[in-house]
This record gives C-alpha cells, structure tokens and sequence, in this order.
C-alpha cells in the first residue's frame, strides 16, 4: 500500500467529529506550530517541502505565502478555494465530508502563518450539505479552543468562517471568487495586482485549494524532509485522484505522485481497469480544462517512457502529446466513447460558465459550442474542422482568466489527436444521428487503442 | 517618469500611466483602439480586448518579454519597456479576432441603427474586419426595453464593455442597473423597467461605443451625417453646459456632451442640457464642430474624387465578390 498523507483515517467511524479526529492524532499541527515554530519557519518548511497547489495550476505553496505582503498594516487573509466545479473532479468534496476537521486544522496553521486574523472557506453551492459539515466542525473546534480568541492559550486568535458560493464555476477563478466573497457579481479580476498584494477587501490574501490547506498539517506533523521523500523531483508528496467514467472502480484515491498511470488505470488497488472488457480510448487526466489524450500517449510519452502521475511527467511533450496533472479530475473513456460528443459536452459548460466580461471568451465560448453540435448532430462542415482550431486558437491567451484558454485547449487537442473522428462525423452524417452511434460500432483506429 | 517606446517612438511619462495612454500621447496609427476603456471612468477597461500589444521588453530592469499579449489600456508602462502596436503581427492578428469576436452575435442593423456614422464598432469593423463572415449559427436576441424615459435599450447591439455602468456608478448616487445573467446571455437590465432616473444617466448614451444606448429623444429623426454639429454653451448650475448640438436647419434635433479625438467624453453633461433646451434660443453658438479621425460624419465634406481612384476601389470589391482575398483598401478613398 502507498503512502497516505491525507485520507490514511477516512474510514475510521466517526472520524468527521473532533474526538475522534483527536484521537488519531488531529490538532497535533496546530499544538506544535502555534506552540513552537515561527510563521518564517513554517513558510521554510512548507517550501522545503514542495507542496504545489492543488488546484490545477501546481503553483508552489511556499513561494505564494512568501509573496504575502506580510508587513502591510492592512489586515490579511487566507481564503480556502472550496469551488471544485470542474468537470470530472470531485476530491475536495470527499475530503471535506469525511475529514472537514483536517481541513480546519490546516487552516488554522496557514492562517497562523501568513498572519490572518479572519479566514474563509468559500465553497460551491451545491455542496450545501458539506456546510452544515464544516459549520459543525467549526463550532466543535471553537468549543475545544482550536479558533477563537487565544488559541491553546497563545496569543494567537483566528475567526473561520464558510461562505457558500451560488452556483458559478468562475467564482473558483481566485479573483473571481473573492469579488463573489465581497458579495459582487463574479467577474475575475484584472491583474496584476494579485491577490497576494491586494486581494479580499483589497488587503493581502492567498488563496489556496482544500487538499493543499489539508496537506499542511501533515508537512508539520512529519517535517517536510519526509514529506518531500514521497514522490519525485517537484512533484511531493501526494494527490488525490478524482477517477471516473469507463473504468470498474471509479472515486477518489490518494496516490503517492510518481506512480505510473498505466498502473493507476489497471493496478486493483485504484480504476481496477477498464470496465466491461473493453479498451481504453482516451483520458482528461486533470480535469475538463486539460488536454485529452488518446490511450497510447497517456500510457507512454512520445519519447517512449512510461508516463507517470507527476506534474512534469504529464506535461511531458507539451500540448503537441502531453497534458497537465491540473486538478486531478482522471476522466476515462472506452472504445465506444464519441470524443465529439464529449468536446461537444465540455464546450457546452464553457459556454455555459464564461462570466462574459471579455469578448474572445463570451463569443468564442458559444461559437465553438453551437460549431460542435452541429458536427456531432451530423450537420457539420470540412471547413467547420479547422474553423474551431482557428477559434479556440484565437481565444487563447487573449482573455483576462483562464477560462479561455480552459475551453480552448480540449478542442484544439481534441481535433489535434482525433481529427478523423470529426471527419467522420462530416462525411457520414447518417451514421451519427443515433447518439449512442459508437456504442454499436466502435470508431476504429486500432493503434490508439490500449487492451485491457 | 517611464520611458517607454511603441512601435520605435520613445517617450516618457509619468509612472503609472498606462501602455495606451503613453501611444495616445505619442499618437498616430500606433495607438491601440480601445472599445471598453474610457478614460474619465474610473476601473473602465481590460475587459473587450482590442486593445492587446506585445511587450517585447517588459522594463530595463527585467527585460524579460511578457508571455501573453497584454491590454494596453490597464498596463501600466516600466521603465524601458518596448511596445509592439502595429509593428506586431501577432497583435494585429488577434485585434482582428476580437473584431470578429464582437461582430457575430452584433445584429449588423447599420441601416437603421442610431448610431450608425459615430459607431466605434462600426469604425474599427472597416478598419480591422474583413468583409465576410464566418460566423452561421443563429445571433443571440434580446428585446428591446426603455431602461429610462429617455434611453431606449437594444442589448442586441451591446458589446458588454460596461461603460455605462461605471457611468452610474461614478457620476449618479445611484446605480439601478447593471449586468444580469453571465457568458453570452449577459445583458445590461435593470430590474425594474424605466428604473434609471437620474440627472446625469444621459451620459450612458455617450458613452456607449454603439447603439445599444440610443437617445429615444433623437430616435429615427436623422442620420447624424445629415446633421450640423455644432459646438454651443449655456449657463447650467449642474454641469459645464458645454455641449455639441446637432442641428438641421435652425432644430436642434440632439445635444450630446462634447468628446475628444478618441470619442470620450472629458466633461459630463446634465439631463437638463441634453433633453430639455432644444431650441437654438437656449444656446450660445461657439462655433462648427471639428469631427476628427474616423467618423464617417467626418466624410460629410464630399470631395470630388478622381475617376481612376474610383475604378481601382471598384475593382477591388470585384475581385472581393469572385472570392479572392480582400487587398487593401484604396486609402485616398478611406482615410
Ligand atoms: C475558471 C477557473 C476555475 C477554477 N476553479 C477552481 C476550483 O474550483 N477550485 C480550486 O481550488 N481552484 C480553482 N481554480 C484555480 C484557482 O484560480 C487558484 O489557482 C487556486 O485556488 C489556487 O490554489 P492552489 O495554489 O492551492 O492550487 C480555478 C481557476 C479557473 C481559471
Ligand atoms: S476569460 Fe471568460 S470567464 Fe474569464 S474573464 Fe474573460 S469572459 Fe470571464
Ligand atoms: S480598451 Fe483595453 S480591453 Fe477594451
């Protein structure tokens, strides 16, 4: 069995309730920072340690609490990204149903650190079931002196509060969401300046993803050198894989980074292969945003070595025949999967989601989505192939927030890996007027294609 | 002070001032077009694109190229940083998409549009679109609603540069309307029909870069090439009273407040000025006014042009019509 940093209690009964959770160990974290180590020598050992963020972008989470603006006179906070709205990623969900007194306690000592007297978890709406989980655990936790004034007796105090958000995946765009947290429309904003500088109510913030706040405890408890020995290169520790569609044993693993995906995909111990006996057409390895990748790339790089579940090793040549890790939002696909219909899907929620502030992504947004349905409903064009590469290639890197580029790159890496499927779906109209049309008849093209 | 340099003309201003503010002093085809930022208002901007440069050079200091294209109107120049404007192909490029962009869901209603003559679109659409579109799903629609008793609303034509609310945010103590919904269902609302009524809303109309606002006192009464503009004043408590009137004959037939070369305002104007004195009496005449660069009113002042000139532009739109690429066009007949 591989290391478990996050999810090692999730099954012992009533872990979600502050006694339980302090039996197997929880709150020692706080204990020892707030007790005997300085916020510089916790912002040392959380960049020792080489946690990224993992939220998508991977940033180092010791370098962004270094960028805090730590001797302002404004007040300064900490912001937990609690919006997990991106398709095929569900982790943080299950993190703080099962564990929500993991997440405070991570909390409490990165607020500790960064100097926030006030902290927010700003959560999607439709988790409002998880809210009464959290606002349980905070009361529990006030009531037990781990928030409040005085912290264990230190002179340390920290208010936590949980904010639900009302239904809108660009409020879990940093700058968008902490317009949202100003009760504003969710517009992202502008930068730079960047949140760390001026961020909520224009004073220094960060703003981190739930599963990096929840691994900070554990980078305390056993010192970012062991931490660290997990993984490889910059790629520490581990991450927690949100593994669905096609596969026998879809949910959420804890995975130490590193671990080959041909293994993750096949091995019992997590997907337990591909169901139904089929084969494995494609992956989104991180999340709806990321590029697809047809079974052979995602299973070896170009260069022929094993790809393995790290940042780099998943960027591994590029957007030419790589991808990103990003949220960890693992979306398998079999044989029979139509990859027009699934763009045409993913282009739909773009579209759907773009807050529509800046024109390539308002208009491109729902060009390339009504482009797709025409295709897939067999109304397409030759031209119309090339005209979403053109799009998406035209949205891309022009926007103000990622979303653009977001909804570009599934098309343009769709088209870039199956392009003869778009063909298809043009030359034999006839053929895709049944939804389920690959279902019966499996778009061949053998040499993609991995046996189960 | 920053010295910065655009397109190889260097100049320095104060720290601070952005990319386009610097090009707009140094002047010329350099400087970048801009639909959403307006310089009186404040935090306008960043959000239509058009206005996307390269920095080549991000300052003496670090002089590092910025990776992606940046918004001209919101970034702030460095000390030694190097622009690229036109002299960018890349930029070019994507001001061309963003003009694509904003045109397939804009309704093209020209013919009849109020605003057609002193439309920014309409300018930048000659200048940088092409001439065909690629664009054959249906145009999102939306009704047409009086928002005020004056100000007739067509979201239909609106590019979401949120000009105006910033107009009701900085010069009314209250803004009753704003952007509902999100992507491309946004649309400028307010919650209540005829909600905005205020002494200084009048203003949304001028600054809207098309005919989304449109001012329901002047509606279908003339084109504004057919009109006179001239610049007048009279004597207001509430604002400078400063104004252009456009005139036929002796009607006022609009007042609007008066803007500069990049068509903005720089002095608000009252209610009271624009809707209610239409009547020459109620104005001191300063004088014509000067239409600068652009504006098709600008081309009132029909020249007779060379025969030869004409046959080559006509020879152009053929070549168009066969299907050909469109080559430039003739600029003694554009300019
Ligand atoms: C459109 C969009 C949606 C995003 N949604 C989320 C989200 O739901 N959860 C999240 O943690 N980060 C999300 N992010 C990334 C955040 O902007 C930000 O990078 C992240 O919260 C930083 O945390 P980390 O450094 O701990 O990863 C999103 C980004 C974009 C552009
Ligand atoms: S890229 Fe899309 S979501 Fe992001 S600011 Fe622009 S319109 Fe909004
Ligand atoms: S003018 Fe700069 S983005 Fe609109």
């Amino acid at each position: 069995m591989s290391k478990k940093f996050l999810l090692e209690h999730v099954n012992v009964p009533r872990i979600e309730t502050i006694n339980v959770y302090r039996e197997k160990g929880g709150y020692a974290a706080v204990e020892k920072a707030l007790k005997t180590m300085t916020p510089d020598q916790i912002i040392d050992e959380v960049k020792f340690s080489d946690l990224r963020g993992r939220g998508g972008a991977g940033f180092p989470t010791g370098l962004k609490w270094s960028f805090m603006d730590r001797k302002s006179d404004k007040p300064r906070y900490l912001v937990c990204n609690a919006d997990e709205s991106e398709p095929g990623t569900f982790k943080d969900r299950y993190l703080m149903e099962k564990l929500p007194h993991l997440l405070i306690e991570g909390m409490i000592v990165s607020s500790y650190t960064l100097g926030a007297k006030a902290a927010y978890i700003y959560i999607r709406g439709e988790y409002m079931y998880i809210v009464r989980i959290l606002e349980k655990a905070i009361e529990e936790a006030y009531a037990a002196g781990y928030l409040g004034k005085n912290i264990l007796g230190t002179d340390y105090s920290l208010d936590l509060y949980v904010h639900p958000g009302a239904g809108a995946y660009i409020c879990g765009e940093e700058t968008a969401l902490l317009e949202s947290l100003e009760g504003k429309r969710g517009n992202p904003r502008l930068k730079p300046p960047f949140p760390a500088i001026a961020g909520l109510y224009a004073c220094p913030t960060v703003v981190n993803n739930v599963e990096s706040i929840a691994s900070v405890p554990t980078i305390i408890n056993i010192t970012a050198d062991k931490y660290n020995d997990v993984g490889i290169g910059k790629s520490a520790g581990t991450k927690l894989i949100s593994a669905s569609g096609h596969i026998n044993k879809p949910g959420v693993y804890e995975i130490e980074l590193g671990l080959p995906v041909e293994d993750f995909i096949y091995s019992d111990e997590y997907c337990g292969g591909i169901w139904k006996g089929r084969k494995l057409k494609a992956v989104v390895a991180g999340g709806s945003s990321v590029p697809i990748l047809p079974a052979n790339l995602i299973i070896t790089t170009a260069k022929g070595e094993k790809r393995l579940m790290t940042y780099e090793s998943m960027a591994d040549g590029g957007f030419v025949s790589g991808t990103m890790l990003g949220s960890g939002g693992f979306i398998v696909m079999d044989e029979t999967t139509c990859i027009v219909r699934n763009l045409w899907t993913f282009a739909r929620f773009y579209h759907h989601e773009s807050c529509g502030q800046c024109s390539p992504c308002r208009e491109g947004t729902g060009w390339m989505e009504k482009v797709l349905h025409r295709i897939e409903h067999g109304h397409g064009h030759m031209n119309d192939i090339d005209l979403l590469v053109d799009v998406a290639k035209k949205i891309e890197g022009n926007t103000i927030c990622p979303l653009g580029d977001a909804a570009a790159w599934p098309v343009a890496s769709a088209i870039r890996h199956f392009r003869e499927e778009f063909e298809y779906h043009v030359k034999y109209p006839e053929k895709v007027k049944d939804p389920k049309h690959f279902e019966k008849e499996p778009f061949e093209r053998e040499a993609l294609m991995v046996n189960g | 002070m920053a010295k910065v340099t655009i397109d190889g003309a260097t100049i320095e201003v104060p720290d601070g001032t952005t990319i386009l503010n610097a090009a707009r002093q140094i002047g010329g085809e350099s400087v970048p077009p801009a639909m959403c930022y307006y310089s009186t208002l404040k935090e306008s901007g960043g959000k239509c694109r058009v206005c996307l440069v390269k920095v080549a050079q991000g300052s003496t200091k670090d002089p590092r190229p910025m990776p992606k294209l940046m918004a001209s109107c919101r970034t702030p120049v460095m000390d030694g940083m190097v622009v690229q404007s036109i002299t960018s192909p890349e930029v070019l490029e994507a001001r061309k998409s963003v003009v694509e962009f904003l045109l397939i869901n804009h309704p093209l209603d020209c013919p009849i549009c109020d605003q057609a003559g002193e439309c920014d679109l309409q300018n930048l659409a000659y200048k940088h679109g092409v001439a065909k579109t690629r664009y054959e799903e249906e145009r999102r629609t939306f009704e047409k609603i009086d928002i005020g008793d004056k100000i007739k609303l067509h979201m239909n034509r609106c590019i979401l540069c949120y000009r105006c609310t910033f107009v009701a945010n900085q010069l009314t103590d209250n803004r009753v309307h704003g952007v509902l919904s999100r992507g491309d269902a946004s649309e400028i609302s307010t919650y209540i029909q005829k909600a905005v009524d205020n002494d200084f809303s009048g203003n949304m109309i001028d600054v809207c870069p098309v005919g989304a606002l449109t001012d329901k006192t002047f509606r279908f009464k003339s084109r504004v090439w057919f009109t006179n503009p001239m610049d007048g004043h009279r004597n207001c408590p509430k604002c400078s009273g400063k104004v252009v009137l456009w005139t036929k004959g002796n009607d006022v037939l609009r007042v609007s407040a008066r803007t500069d070369q990049y068509n903005e305002v720089k002095e608000f104007i009252c209610n009271e000025c624009r809707f209610e004195h239409k009547n020459m009496n109620d104005w001191t005449i300063d004088g014509p006014r000067h239409i600068d660069r652009d504006s098709v009113i600008a081309q009132n002042h029909y020249e007779r042009t060379d025969l030869q000139k004409l046959k080559l532009e006509i020879d152009r739109q053929i070549e168009f019509e066969k299907g050909k690429q469109l080559p430039e066009p003739n600029p003694s007949l554009t300019a």
